[in-house]
Order: structure tokens, then C-alpha cells, then sequence
């Protein structure tokens, strides 16, 4: 078996070296080391389980070595992450950790959605905690926090209406004290199943020519709100959703086959547009909503935990 | 006075009817299936009606409505309405409609290119969605006079005769106001619902 080392920061932009270490893996199967893993936010988790899924196609089932830090298995145990994991993993080490038990500070554990019922549970489950959340730590006025229930109902149909596969979503609140002075909330949300360029294909690849590619794709979507319906009431989640994130000064960006497209906001250095990715299949989505500037989210020097612990970073 | 045929009030408390025609415990407004749901069971009551009628769409107890339930149960609502093909004919006002609903419903009737009244919390009787400036004043003159022909608007607004007969025209071919029986004169659907809740 091929160990890939999982980075010891585990997120969105860390995301495509696991990826990259996952590309080397070969049909002998793979084990992810996760022994020096301190850190991992909504996107990191569900990467993990995706990264975990892609590595069992290969018809060996994936090993996963759990982190050596209590508090990193504490915050994934209370992210329902370990009985995700263990439909995909074999699973070691992880010394006392958690199995289903909820605690009031986490927005949405990992849920899988596969069907439309599962966008009610998610938005019947997250409405009332992100509500608070949004409005008490994040001094969002409440009808604008409401829109959260919107945007994560229509981020999880996304995976529904295009994918042709199930996936997961997750979200948490942040106190991004270093990066960014606030608090934030992530929200991440993968699937493995088509990816843009396959579910845009047969309705507009041709006159792509040989241009079509993941990036061309992403950017139809994203950028022009096109999808493979005829439908024009169809393509307008996206297009909401980057409306209402610009409108918070928060960032969205949208990761498939080789290709990423961000909306980067001034608080923000990365591209807009990345190419030549790692392949990975299917989308990943990373949404990360700031806390309006009057909020006082940046009283200690460093990034922090769910439960305000500092990270290393 | 009344409009060209008797007009049938039916209000349609959303959050309800989702339960019903969903048959989940689910209260939100949101998925496409949900939506489409919604829209097909309007409109098997409207059919059930068999005359003229003037549809509450009461929003008062959704909590959560997303942009893709907003495009079946409004958008496509308010679409099927207005094609040739409809079945039965519907005017619709949309009430209880907060701040959070709107943007919803604003953006589904925007990408369609359609509009729809609605009683805004806060804010009163007003057209969503897309309508051209001339149709919008001549939509707020008889919102005001209640019912009125051309030479009324015009004499309330600076549009004149004219223009005024063409917008009125344009909101009762929407079904933003409806055309009274003398072919001359149009209700506000403001109007309309007053006077159903008076009798």
C-alpha cells in the first residue's frame, strides 16, 4: 500500500496536496496519514472523506491514520466525522474519540445528501442554529442571516441537479483573528460525481470546440450562470449565491476537474481563476461568509477553533 | 362595480400546503420538487374553481424560501397563467411577503421576465418583478384610485391619455389589474381584495 501524508492544515487551499499525493497512489491501495493533521476546517473534512472515496475505486478499501492531537479528534468526532468515515475508511487510532454525539457549537455536522429530502433535513436541521449564529456572533441582521438557509439549500441541489452522485456538506464558525480579524463561517460541500464539464457537455461542449475544458466549463457556469437544462429559470442558484456572498464581502470559489473559479474578495490574495490542476472528480464547493466589520472577533494573535482554541497555522 | 366576469377569492397558505402536497413533516419552501409540488396543487384547486379567480398566495408563514422553489411555485405560477395554453384564468397576489421572501421571489420573477402584487410587510401593496416605468405609475395611480379608466390615471399621473390607456392595457393583459366589464375601466387587485374581505 502507498501512504499519503494528509497536510498538517487541511483546507481549502491544502486541499490539491492531498489531491496531488492522492495521484500517486496506484491499484495497491492507499493509506492517508493523518497522524500530524492539527488543523481542518468543513472543506478539509469532507475533502478527506472524498479523497477517501476516490482512493477505494481502485477496489481497495483506503486506510486512514487518525491525528495524534485530542482536539483535533474531539472536533471531528463532534463533526459526525468518524461514522462517515468508517463506511469509507479502515479506520486507526484516534484515542477516545467521539461517535455521533452533537454539541451546540457546530452549525451543520457532515451530512450527506443524495436527495432533495436530505436539502430539507439540512435546512430544518442548520436554520434555527445558523439563524443565531449568524445574527448574535456574526451581527448579521436576521433577515439577511436567513439567507444562509437559502444558500446552503441551494449549494446542496447543486450536487442533486448536476452531479449524478451524492455528497456531502458541512459548516462551521471560525475566528479567523490572524487572516482576517473576524469571525467567519465555512461551509464546504463535495461530491464525485460529474463535474461541471460532464454535466454541461452535451448541451454546450460543441460550441466549445476544443476549448471545452474543465476551466471553460466552470466559468460557463459560474461566471454566466449557464447549465444543461433549456430551462432559463435553471441555473440561478449559483448566481444567487455569489450575489448574496459578494453582497456579505465574503468569498465562493468552486473547484472541478482540474480547474478552480473563485469570487475573491479585497480581504482575499487568491486567483480568481486556477488551471492545471491535480485532478480530482466531481465539485467541490468552499463558501466562507465574514462576520460584518463591527463584530470584535479578533481579540488573540491566532487563528481559532470552533471552541476558540488556537491552531498552529 | 366588478370586473368583466365574477371574480372567485381563494387564498393559499403556502406553508400549509406544502405539508399537504409534499406529505412531509418539512415546513421550509425549499427544493425544486417542493416548488413544483406547490404549483401543481394550485392549480388543481384553481381548476376545481371553474370561474375567474383571484389567488392569495400567503407567504406569512414560510420561513425559508429558495430561489428554486421560488421558480416553480411563483415563477412558473405566474407563467402558466399568463400563456395561451392556461386552463383557467387566475390573477395573483402574493401576501404576508418579508424582506427574505422577496429577494426570492424578485429573482425568479426578474429572470422570467414577469411581475406579480404583492402585500410587502413594511411596505404595502407594490408590483415585484419586472415592469417598465410608465405600467409601474399607471400600477400605483389605480392601486390609489381603486378603479379608474385612462382619462383618471392620466389626470394623477404625467403620462397622459394615451399612454396611460397602453399601460393599463399592458397590466390587465399581465393580470396586474383586470379590465371592468365596460371594456373602458380596471381594478386595482388591491381594490379587488378589499372588496372581497368587505362582503
Amino acid at each position: 500500500m502507498n501512504t499519503v501524508t494528509v497536510p498538517a492544515t487541511l483546507e481549502e487551499a491544502t486541499f490539491d496536496v492531498l489531491i496531488e499525493a492522492l495521484s500517486g497512489v496506484g491499484e495497491d491501495g492507499a493509506v492517508l496519514d493523518a497522524r500530524r493533521l492539527r488543523w481542518v476546517d468543513p472543506f478539509g473534512m469532507v475533502g478527506l472523506l472524498a479523497a477517501g472515496a476516490v482512493a477505494a475505486r481502485s477496489g481497495k478499501r483506503p486506510h486512514l491514520i487518525l491525528p495524534e492531537t485530542g482536539d483535533v479528534i474531539s472536533y471531528l468526532g463532534r463533526m459526525e466525522f468518524f461514522q462517515h468515515a468508517a463506511k469509507i475508511f479502515t479506520l486507526h487510532g484516534g484515542v477516545g474519540r467521539h461517535s455521533g454525539e452533537t454539541w451546540s457549537d457546530v452549525l451543520l455536522e457532515i451530512t450527506p445528501v443524495q436527495s432533495h429530502e436530505d436539502v430539507h433535513a439540512v435546512v430544518d436541521r442548520v436554520h434555527a442554529r445558523a439563524s443565531l449564529i449568524l445574527s448574535r456572533q456574526l451581527n448579521y441582521p436576521l433577515r439577511e442571516a436567513f439567507q444562509f438557509s437559502v444558500i446552503l439549500s441551494e449549494v446542496c441541489q447543486n450536487i442533486i441537479e448536476h452531479s449524478g452522485a451524492g455528497g456531502w456538506v458541512a459548516t462551521q464558525t471560525y475566528n479567523w483573528a490572524r487572516r482576517l480579524g473576524r469571525k467567519v463561517v465555512v461551509i464546504g460541500v463535495m461530491d464525485l460525481g460529474l463535474g461541471f464539464k460532464g454535466s454541461l457537455a452535451s448541451a454546450h461542449a460543441a460550441r466549445y470546440a476544443d476549448r471545452w475544458s474543465d476551466s471553460a466549463a466552470l466559468q460557463a457556469a459560474f461566471v454566466e450562470g449557464v447549465t444543461r437544462f433549456h430551462d432559463p429559470g435553471r441555473g440561478q442558484g449559483l448566481q444567487q449565491i455569489r450575489r448574496v456572498v459578494g453582497r456579505w464581502g465574503g468569498r465562493v470559489s468552486i473547484r472541478s476537474g482540474t480547474a478552480r473559479v473563485a469570487d475573491v474578495p479585497e480581504w482575499d490574495d487568491s486567483p480568481a481563476l486556477e488551471e492545471n490542476l491535480p485532478v480530482f472528480p466531481g465539485a467541490q464547493i468552499c463558501i466562507v461568509l465574514p462576520a460584518r466589520a463591527s463584530e470584535d472577533g479578533g481579540s488573540s494573535s491566532a487563528d481559532s477553533g470552533p471552541s476558540g482554541r488556537s491552531v498552529a497555522r | 362595480m366588478s370586473p368583466e366576469r365574477p371574480v372567485v377569492p381563494i387564498r393559499f397558505d403556502l406553508s400549509a400546503l406544502v405539508r399537504r402536497q409534499v406529505a412531509s413533516l418539512y415546513s421550509h419552501l425549499v427544493t425544486r420538487p417542493t416548488g413544483q409540488a406547490l404549483r401543481l396543487g394550485i392549480q388543481s384547486q384553481i381548476g376545481e374553481l371553474g370561474s375567474v379567480c383571484l389567488s392569495i398566495l400567503d407567504f406569512e408563514q414560510v420561513v425559508v424560501l429558495d430561489y428554486s422553489c421560488a421558480d416553480e411555485a411563483v415563477a412558473k405560477l405566474i407563467q402558466y397563467y399568463a400563456s395561451p395554453d392556461r386552463t383557467a384564468e387566475a390573477y395573483f397576489v402574493a401576501q404576508g411577503v418579508d424582506e427574505h421572501h422577496r429577494e426570492a421571489i424578485e429573482a425568479v420573477l426578474f429572470r422570467h421576465g414577469l411581475a406579480l402584487v404583492a402585500d410587502v410587510l413594511g411596505h404595502g401593496f407594490t408590483v415585484l418583478g419586472e415592469l417598465d416605468e410608465e405600467p409601474r405609475v399607471a400600477w400605483r395611480a389605480l392601486h390609489e384610485l381603486g378603479e379608474a379608466g385612462p382619462a383618471q390615471v392620466a389626470r394623477t399621473t404625467d403620462l397622459g391619455h394615451e399612454r396611460c390607456a397602453a399601460a393599463l392595457e399592458e397590466l390587465a393583459a399581465r393580470r396586474l389589474a383586470a379590465r371592468m366589464p365596460d371594456g373602458r375601466r380596471y381594478i386595482a387587485l388591491s381594490a379587488l381584495l378589499r372588496a372581497r374581505r368587505e362582503r
